[in-house]
């Protein structure tokens, strides 16, 4: 197989893997949880590797496993104490478990060739010289296995569980009535957290794992409101950002994993701006919209309240207007334009008037109010 | 005040406050005159605290204006007592009763202008005045939920202020801080000073206050309270048993359609 | 005894203790703040933000002192700053996951560039990785000069602003209503993290930032009910923790300063939340067991 291959194949993968946990992630407001397991799973690998004696799958799975499990159990049992905050208790337990992987690297292994920046951000341009070979059988790049069963196993659990996470993830009391444990989900949901980031250390490191995981699911939630479609659309755009990523690593002669990130966050960056929905810009024009609809709104109404009182002549003048509404003498003459054009109201030698349709239009926005208390 | 002219101590015209696309406050004219035990009372999400913040420029407005005294807030602040919502602050913050009450002489001392021992004195004399002066060197998380509600009060007359807005300030006190807090409401008005409160319960409201405003989104009707609290204004500002049941419904629906998936209170 | 004589007559010792334990007074005074106002993991992503910014003063200007370095830092930890407040203020995106989506993609743009500088056969790349686990060892006397002043400064501002920063801390919108500007203030606090964080950059590290700015807040937190306190022994922690770290790592060769100042803050952290005065957890167990004594009796 094509080292270039491989590697977009890799990156395909973990990006799969990563978006379909990190739609959770990201609605549980767990983001940094992945950011913490994935550093803490550092010391993990090493016990791994000393208890093997080398470089072994097996023993690195099962050691960094345990220590991402052992940080979730960490960082809960400090909340649960209530003498440290929630993200506080995220802040000393994740350093402190990379700290210790960083000093048993360094006491123990110093000759050993275990290079610290690739467990920041993985080498993932090897991963076709890392080839699985059983019973002599040469099966390909390692890491294509790995990163292809986690793919598998974490589609299933999606799809076999997507009712129950769905519910705990909105509402865990109606969850827990129903007779699924919160509790049972949320344990699971960590632990296919913990096994997808040891799978993909190797190839992106500690660090991309979390862009992996967040940043397509973050930027699918501005883009849909079903749970479903944001699914896919994060596994879309992750697979997008892993594409384009390699080839402009590629042209740069720069890190493939970082450029797939970067990828990712500029996906997120066009999403944030553009989204139709939920985008900056969207935002900023329907805002824009609003306050004039409101300030329409606004005028009409405050003529039908004013409309049988004495001092009716007055309150309506376009003048008194401007300051009575602190509205800026150029904003009220637009608002007043935008009124008049709906016909809703009509000057009168300098005083503005209510129409019928006006009046009814004030009647409605009261009767509306009404019904919204 | 003594300019002779009666200028009121809360002047609110037009006031209209937007929150993304939905109108909390329309169009409020709201005269609140002096010396006043005031409430202002609505259902839940009738704008009752943003009418509060509003007033002190703690939420942007979209048109309309405020005048405390006849002037704009900004320069009125010294007159202006301040208690927020007890729910709005972490108790678990590492300072005691009496630090916390110190900070409302902040705004007279202004920048960099650190509390000395005429701050503090002043600070224990507002502690007194709500009984708590035996919790001063109390750490706030040691307290009970009536008497932080108390120490935010004790705050709030270290403001020395002529009007004070308090937000909800009987939620969740326990029987003694009820009547202090009463005692104290009635003290201040014998003092010629003017109290708004947001308040919710509607049995107590008219043995506390002597002055109403309901409000629901608009301001429903203001005035003396005998005359205001009435049968026929309540229901208006409330609505029927059905409009309730119909917006109930309407809450259902919208979850039901997973408007924004994110809803998750 | 003979280590403290070793300590000033060792030129490399006395940088990395004096650095260590500067970094550390400086971000356990400002983490206060940040804990306090439930931003602890601010730091994280500020300091994992400062990466790419120190790759393109590098780029720029192709040189690598590190007052231009940091000042690359610190303007990159400024916009991933200002990001992530958009973020949190106009989308639905959570605090959280904004936190994470700035950490990682500014992160990994940096790791692009890093890359993109070290292939490019520059030899004289390798000074800016040492920016990743920190490099307390490579500190000199000028380091320390700019790292105290730069301290120096950051505290002498809390100091003045004391009474402003808890105001905000406990309660932003009564501030407000004093007439205090709070959005400045926040501004003003958050620019003072970046300051310890570009401070952190070169002796811990990128990715060990985020405990020097929590870690010891939450240990003084348990000693004392005073804020002033609080920050005081915030302070002391993080200078012990700096101090203890780079004598641990000195002692043995080849064990990094980074990670042993984690460690021992750790160790303080734990020792606080478990043995300290009335909030530990063990006199917690005691007064529990003794109570539930009594009432059996």
């Amino acid at each position: 197989m094509g080292a270039v291959l491989a590697i977009i194949l890799t990156g395909l993968l973990v990006a799969t893997a990563c978006a379909l946990l990190g739609v959770f992630l990201v609605l549980r407001r767990m983001a940094m949880m992945a950011d913490a397991i994935s550093h803490a799973i550092l010391p993990g690998l090493v016990a791994g590797y000393f208890l093997a004696q080398g470089p072994n799958l097996l023993a690195g799975f099962v050691g960094a496993s345990l220590a991402a499990v052992a940080t979730v159990a960490l960082v809960e049992a400090l909340q649960n104490t209530h003498r440290v905050g929630g993200e506080s208790a995220i802040g000393v337990v994740f350093p402190a478990m990379f700290a210790l992987g960083a000093f048993l690297v360094s006491k123990y292994f110093a000759n050993v060739h275990l290079d610290t920046d690739a467990v920041l951000y993985g080498n993932i341009e090897f991963v076709a010289f890392d080839v699985l070979i059983l019973n002599g059988l040469n099966l390909g790049p390692q890491s294509l296995w790995v990163m292809g069963a986690l793919c598998v196993v974490n589609l299933l659990f999606v799809r076999l569980l997507f009712k129950e996470l769905k519910l705990a993830t909105f509402d865990p009391g109606l969850a827990a009535a129903l007779g699924f444990s919160p509790a049972l989900i949320h344990y699971g949901l960590m632990a296919m957290v913990s096994v997808t980031t040891v799978g993909a250390f190797t190839a992106v490191g500690a660090i991309l794992v979390v862009a992996f995981m967040i940043v397509p699911a973050a930027a699918a939630y501005l883009l849909t409101d079903d749970l479903g479609r944001m699914i896919i659309l994060a596994v879309l755009i992750g697979a997008l950002s892993a594409v384009v990523g390699c080839f402009i690593a590629f042209a740069l002669d720069a890190s493939v994993a970082g450029a797939m990130a970067a990828m990712a966050g500029a996906c997120f960056l066009l999403a944030l701006l553009f989204s139709p929905a939920h985008g900056l810009v969207a935002k900023a024009r329907r805002l824009r919209r609003q306050r004039l609809r409101l300030a329409m709104e606004n005028l009409v109404v405050h003529l039908f309240n004013h409309e049988h009182q004495a001092y009716e002549e007055h309150e309506a003048e376009v003048a008194h207007l401007s300051s009575e509404l602190r509205w800026q003498p150029r904003f009220a003459r637009r608002i007043i334009r935008m009124a008049r054009r709906a016909q809703l109201v009509r000057q009168v030698n300098g005083h503005l008037a209510l129409t019928g349709a006006g009046r009814e239009f004030a009647r409605q926005a009261s009767a509306h109010r009404d019904g919204e208390a | 005040m003594q300019t002779g002219i009666a200028v009121a101590p809360v002047e609110i015209n037009d006031l209209t406050v937007a929150y993304r696309d939905k109108l909390v406050l329309q169009d409020i004219d709201l005269t609140i005159p002096e010396g006043k035990l005031a409430a202002i009372i609505g259902p839940n999400g009738a704008g009752k605290s943003t009418l509060i913040k509003a007033v002190l420029g703690l939420v942007p407005t979209t048109a309309g204006s405020v005048r405390i005294y006849g002037k704009p807030y900004a320069e009125q602040r010294r007159l202006v007592g301040y208690v927020p919502q007890r729910s709005s602050v972490d108790w678990d913050f590492p300072t005691t009763a009496l630090d916390v009450v110190m900070m409302g002489t902040y705004g007279r001392l202004g920048w960099l202008r650190r509390p000395g021992a005429a701050e503090r004195d002043f600070a224990m004399h507002c502690l007194e005045q709500v009984g708590m002066a035996p919790y001063a060197d109390r750490q706030i998380s040691q307290l009970s939920g009536g008497q932080q509600q108390r120490v935010f009060l004790a705050r709030a007359l270290a403001q020395d202020a002529q009007i004070y807005f308090m937000d909800e300030p009987f939620v969740g006190v326990d029987a003694v801080t009820e009547r202090a807090i009463v005692a104290l409401l009635q003290a201040l008005q014998q003092q010629g000073k003017t109290v708004i409160c947001v308040h919710h319960d509607l049995d107590s409201a008219p043995d506390y206050f002597d002055w109403v405003a309901l409000l629901n989104v608009r301001l429903v009707a203001s005035g003396p309270f005998a005359s205001t609290f009435t049968a026929d204004n309540l229901r208006k500002t409330y609505g029927g048993a059905m409009k309730a049941a119909i917006a109930h419904f309407q809450h259902f629906e919208e979850d039901r359609r997973g408007l924004g998936i994110m809803k998750r209170e | 005894m003979g280590i403290l004589v070793e300590l000033f007559a060792d030129y490399t010792l006395r940088n990395v203790a004096l650095g260590s334990a500067l970094l550390g007074m400086v971000s356990g005074a400002l983490g206060c703040f940040a804990v306090l106002r439930r931003q602890g993991l601010l730091g994280d992503a500020l300091a994992h933000a400062a990466l790419p910014g120190i790759c393109i003063a590098y780029l720029l200007t192709q040189t690598k002192a590190p007052i231009v370095l940091l000042l690359g830092a610190a303007a990159a930890g400024w916009i991933a700053a200002i990001l992530l407040l958009q973020i949190v203020r106009h989308t639905r995106i959570s605090e959280d996951s904004a936190l994470g989506i700035v950490l990682s993609t500014f992160f990994a743009f940096g790791i692009v560039l890093l890359t993109f500088i070290a292939k490019r056969g520059s030899a004289n790349q390798s000074g800016l990785d040492k920016f990743l686990f920190g490099q307390a060892a490579a500190l000199v006397a000028e380091d320390v000069m700019t790292m105290a002043v730069l301290g120096g400064v950051a505290l002498a501002i809390v100091a003045l602003l004391y009474k402003e920063f808890k105001l905000l801390a406990f309660d932003a919108p009564f501030a407000a209503s004093l007439g205090f500007n709070t959005d400045w203030l926040s501004v003003l606090l958050t620019s003072l993290i970046v300051v310890a964080v570009v401070i952190g950059l070169q002796t811990v590290g990128v990715v060990l930032m985020a405990a020097l700015l929590v870690g010891p807040a939450v240990a003084a937190r348990q000693w004392t009910n005073r804020l002033g306190v609080m920050v005081i022994l915030a302070a002391l922690f993080g200078a012990l923790s700096g101090l203890v770290g780079a004598l641990m790592s000195v002692s043995d060769e080849g064990i990094p300063t980074g990670p042993m100042v984690i460690l021992s803050l750790t160790g303080i952290v734990l020792c606080s939340v478990f043995f300290a005065p009335e909030r530990g957890l063990v006199w917690d167990a005691v007064r529990r067991r003794t109570q539930r004594a009594a009432w059996v009796e």
